[in-house]
């Protein structure tokens, strides 16, 4: 049998299998979608008005579909930004210095107040059209995903193991290609984790953000927030009913047709294996991979990828390492901070003089004191939720079999927009004449406790089978097993989940304060409701005041509280 | 003790549910009476269910059928007097030195103040003197493993249970940790009246045991048992240890089921279970055993110790040598066939034909897999395919084992081709 075939028994033929098949309507589906969904947005904003919005749940499909499509435009903006904004920071040391903490800053503005202040000045880029409208709408969902992206892109860009970029400076690399080839793969697996997170996150704004009202100035674009909008509006429970029904389907189609097949894909990525654990599957990427049409239109469009590039990107790094010469360039450095200085202490003035051209003193002080308040609900509800969601996340997390099952529907909850259940809670406030102070704070944390749910099960499911043999054999039980084994062990996966759950509960807060249903309206006293309220009568320096506030809000609890908390769990209780 | 004895197993069996209805049995008939004052070792390759039997008597889990007692009672759950050590140290990071060798007297609501007296004598007396107040992640494995040793001795069980307590420590330490323990132990230092010690390492075994348990696989079962009236402290080097351990090896080696000598007809004994080694280790060890000074025959023990190989390391290669017919292996020695020499002298093409002959003549899923690419129009298969037939045989952990071993030679020997993205087994390489 010595001579046997050769490997290469069979040429590689085009055969069109199943596979194939179920590919080729895979992609067409999803272009068709795109097509009709975006085959409005040149049209005169006066055919808005004209097509208003109806409550016939057969409108609902296309509403949802550009619903999805915003979200999607939102994401390749966001994708875009953090590889030039955190590459910039990364790469760039004295860049560095201002971008990241302008990310840290950014991050803590409410998102609800971007819409407020923007949506003015993007109305009249495109004076008339939807498309300015459109813009509006994206850029909330693009501020509802694109800090932590980019946050995570930063953080990986300054981890990639310094073999890899010694070997990229041994083949001599371009910064191109050394970008796309190791940069970009090795953050991969972390920036479609964040964009998960990101998108859950914007499914709630992206209901927001339909229906805009600043002022004079109020557009509702197609969708399946400004459905809700007029569902609620007209007091319409089926509405609001088929509303979160096809928000259901949306999200589920949302997981298995993009998000499944990408942590699928980008697992190959993955720098260190963990051991043991499975890797992840998705029907819908297999589809593709076994496709060989898929296969044969990906290596031409990676031809045309390689060859549209400039040469010049792709031409090896022939500039020697060891002859840069040592500059003493601290003067410069100088120069740069000082620059920084003047900036910030010019916008510090701008946003201080805007704000007292139209409040005084007083006026900052209660809308301190609201911050407070709101501050105190954000707290109790994190606590709440601590209290009830730790025990039950760590008791399903013991135990694989129930894990499997409610980890994916803890993670589905948290991608659910939990403003859409708003109506159905308002109602009940008002038949039970509730206090609106206390009873609409729940809604603040609706959608955001599923984070400590999810971290905690995580977490509970990582302790190691011989640490828990351990406490067995040693006959460590109830409240001595909780003290010593069971929450030391969830404490670093407890304090993520809290820290966005807390986050998103001072986001939620703008939409949770203030609610309506119909004509009836119920308003707490805090600082979302001052921020909601100052929107509503297109009142700019309230609205920057409320956010400047609530920034700071965010920015000092992070600082003071979080960050410390979240090192102290990463030093003391990280496993392993 | 009295005459019920520290421990005793009755005729034990454990076995756990296979996919398809049947059962895995992983223990079957063992039985073992613990005396006092005895170290019983109980050797075995990995998959021989000596580490479920040591879990068993820890009460972590129950048997199917037979008994476990303890002092005369049956082991329900976890037992006051019986205390383990794991191969991972099993430390709670998040717990200083003294934090962790507490936490047992703490789950026997001890009063507080003996709490600490007996942790720091536990501590003394292991050597962690100094050591109280930092935490595991700071110590190094030996150090770690001496905090495990003195959490398991702090309660004062009477039996300790080991689980490969030595083997994620390197050379020098595993040896220095075994020569304490043992000193300890011969001084009566010790509370304990008695030692499980579960290892894969031949000396070890011989070394630290009064008597050995020899385990062998498919069921779990006691195949010998090995008194080892040896004094203490032991020296390697004596010849009694060494024949010792020569007599093991030979009882290890000569009971794997010696496959037939003739090929098997294709469609049969896909049913086996295949060893994930490398070809590169294959390579490895006829290139070892085919130069000087063994040319050509080997002694198994002479070249785990000289390639620092233990029985879990070596055995699955030499097996391997064994299924491929590149070597034979009888009583404790290695000797290699004249394909074995052959490929030793040959260069890398030649290798793998030579290689890809034997894996599809003596490898019947191979050849099975082979042939079914062969008669497909397109030349291509599912991995699915193989692995829902694997199963009807064994179960699903040991089917993809199997499946990545087989691939693993495939692409060495070049025999076929496997994607892994998409799971599909082909005839041909990427062009």
């Amino acid at each position: 049998m010595a001579g046997t075939l050769p490997i290469s028994v069979a040429e590689r033929r085009l055969i069109v299998t199943r596979w194939d098949l179920l590919a080729v309507l895979l992609v067409l589906g999803v272009m068709v979608f795109l097509a009709e969904a975006s085959r409005h947005l040149l049209a005169p904003i006066a055919d808005l008005q004209m097509t208003p919005i109806s409550l016939d749940p057969a409108n609902l499909p296309e509403y949802a579909a550009r619903t999805t499509l915003r979200m999607l435009a939102a994401l390749v903006l966001s994708l875009v930004f953090t590889f030039t904004y955190a590459t910039l920071a990364a790469k760039n040391k004295h860049a560095e210095l201002v971008l990241v903490p302008l990310l840290d800053i950014l991050q803590s503005v409410p998102i609800l107040g971007f819409i407020s202040v923007t949506v003015v000045f993007f109305m009249s880029l495109v004076p008339g059209r939807v498309l300015g409208a459109e813009f509006a709408a994206v850029f909330a969902i693009f501020t509802s995903q694109a800090w932590n992206m980019a946050f995570s892109f930063y953080q990986s860009l300054r981890t990639v193991p310094t073999e890899l970029v010694e070997a990229c400076g041994v083949f001599r690399l371009s910064p191109w290609m050394r970008f796309w080839r190791l940069d970009v793969p090795f953050a991969m697996p972390q920036l479609i984790f964040n964009m998960m997170l990101s998108m859950s996150g914007s499914w709630f704004f992206v209901v927001a953000s339909e229906a805009i009202s600043v002022g004079n100035t109020t557009i509702t674009l197609p969708g399946v927030g400004s459905y809700i909008a007029l569902a609620i509006e007209q007091r319409s429970l089926v509405a609001v009913g088929w509303a979160i029904g096809t928000m259901l389907v949306v999200i589920l189609l949302y997981d298995q047709l993009l998000f499944r097949p990408l942590v699928a894909w980008s697992d190959r990525f993955r720098y260190e294996q963990e051991a043991g654990a499975l890797p992840p599957r998705s029907w819908v990427l297999n589809v593709l991979r076994r496709s060989g049409v898929v296969e044969r239109l990906g290596d031409q469009l990676s031809l045309v990828w390689r060859r549209a590039l400039p040469r010049r990107l792709l031409r090896a790094n022939v500039k020697p390492i060891a002859a840069r010469p040592a500059r003493d360039d601290r003067w410069l450095v100088w120069l740069w901070t000082g620059i920084v200085i003047v900036v910030a202490l010019f916008a510090i003035w701008q946003v201080g003089r805007f704000i007292a051209e139209g409040v005084n003193l007083a006026e900052v002080g209660k809308a301190v004191l609201l911050g407070v308040a709101t501050l105190m609900r954000v707290v109790v509800l994190i606590a709440i939720a601590s209290v009830i969601w730790v025990p039950i996340g760590v008791a399903i997390g013991i135990r694989p079999h129930l894990s499997n099952v409610v980890q994916p529907v803890a993670q589905f909850l948290a991608a659910f927009p939990a403003n859409l259940l708003f109506p159905i809670a308002v109602s009940a406030i008002v038949a039970f004449r509730l206090n609106p102070d206390i009873w609409l704070s729940p809604l603040m944390i609706l959608g955001t406790q599923w984070y400590i749910l999810f971290n905690v099960i995580a977490g509970a499911a990582a302790i190691p089978a011989e640490l828990r043999d351990a406490g067995t054999n040693l006959q460590v039980h109830g409240w001595l097993w909780w003290r010593k084994i069971g929450l030391p062990a969830v404490f670093p996966y407890y304090v993520t989940g809290a820290i966005t759950a807390s986050g998103g509960s001072w986001n939620a807060s703008i939409v949770a304060e203030v609610a309506t249903w119909g004509d009836v309206r119920l308003q707490a006293n805090g600082l979302g409701a001052y921020i909601a309220v100052a929107t509503e009568a297109g009142d700019f320096h309230r609205i920057v005041l409320g956010i400047v506030v609530m920034s700071a809000f965010v920015v000092v609890i992070n600082r003071a509280f979080w960050r410390p908390l979240y090192w102290y769990a990463e030093r003391k209780y990280r496993l392993g | 003790m009295s005459a019920a004895g520290l421990l005793e197993i009755d005729s034990v069996r454990q076995a756990f549910p296979r996919p398809d209805g049947g059962q895995l049995l992983v223990l079957d008939d063992v039985n073992l009476k613990l005396e006092e004052g005895e170290i019983v070792a109980l050797l075995g390759r990995s998959g021989s269910g000596k580490s479920t039997l040591l879990r068993l008597v820890a009460g972590l889990a129950h048997p199917t059928a037979g008994s476990l007692s303890y002092l005369g009672q049956p082991i329900t759950g976890p037992a006051p007097g019986i205390s383990m050590v794991f191969q991972s140290f099993a430390l709670f990071p998040w717990l200083t030195v003294l934090e962790n060798v507490e936490l047992g007297l703490e789950a026997l609501h001890v009063p507080d103040a003996e709490i600490r007296q007996r942790a720091l004598a536990a501590i003394d007396l292991i050597g962690l003197d100094g050591y109280e107040s930092a935490y595991p992640r700071e110590l190094s494995g030996g150090m770690r493993q001496r905090v495990g040793f003195a959490r398991a001795l702090v309660v004062h069980p009477n039996i300790l249970l080991m689980d490969e307590p030595f083997s994620a420590l390197d050379v020098l330490t595993a040896e220095n940790l075994r020569t304490d323990f043992l000193e300890l132990w011969s001084d009566r230092r010790l509370p304990i009246k008695g030692v499980i010690l579960v290892t894969h390492n031949i000396e070890e075994a011989v070394l630290m045991s009064d008597r050995i348990l020899l385990f062998s696989r498919n069921p779990g079962h006691i195949i010998e048992e090995i008194k080892v009236d040896l004094p203490q402290p032991r020296n390697r080097l004596d010849l009694r240890f060494r024949e010792l351990v020569e007599r093991i090896y030979v009882a290890m080696t000569a009971r794997p089921a010696v496959a037939p000598r003739t090929a098997p007809p294709p469609e049969r004994g896909i049913d086996a279970v295949l060893p994930r080694v490398s070809a590169n280790l294959v390579s490895g060890l006829i290139e070892t055993v085919a130069g000087p000074p063994y040319n050509g025959k080997a002694d198994l023990p002479l070249i785990a110790s000289s390639l620092h190989m233990e029985v879990d390391d070596l055995f699955p290669v030499a097996e391997t040598l064994q299924m491929l017919r590149f070597a034979e292996i009888e009583g404790g020695d290695i000797r290699l066939t004249d394909i074995g020499k052959q490929f030793a002298d040959a260069a890398i093409d030649d290798r793998k034909r030579l290689f890809q002959r034997q894996l599809l003549t003596y490898v019947p899923l191979a050849a099975h897999i082979r042939r079914v690419l062969q008669d497909r129009a397109n030349h291509v298969a599912p991995k699915s395919r193989f692995l829902d037939e694997l199963e009807d045989h064994m179960i699903t952990e040991s089917a993809e084992h199997t499946l990545r071993a087989v691939v693993a030679w495939a692409r060495y020997a070049e025999a076929f081709a496997y994607d892994d993205e998409s799971e599909t087994f082909s005839l041909e390489n990427p062009s």
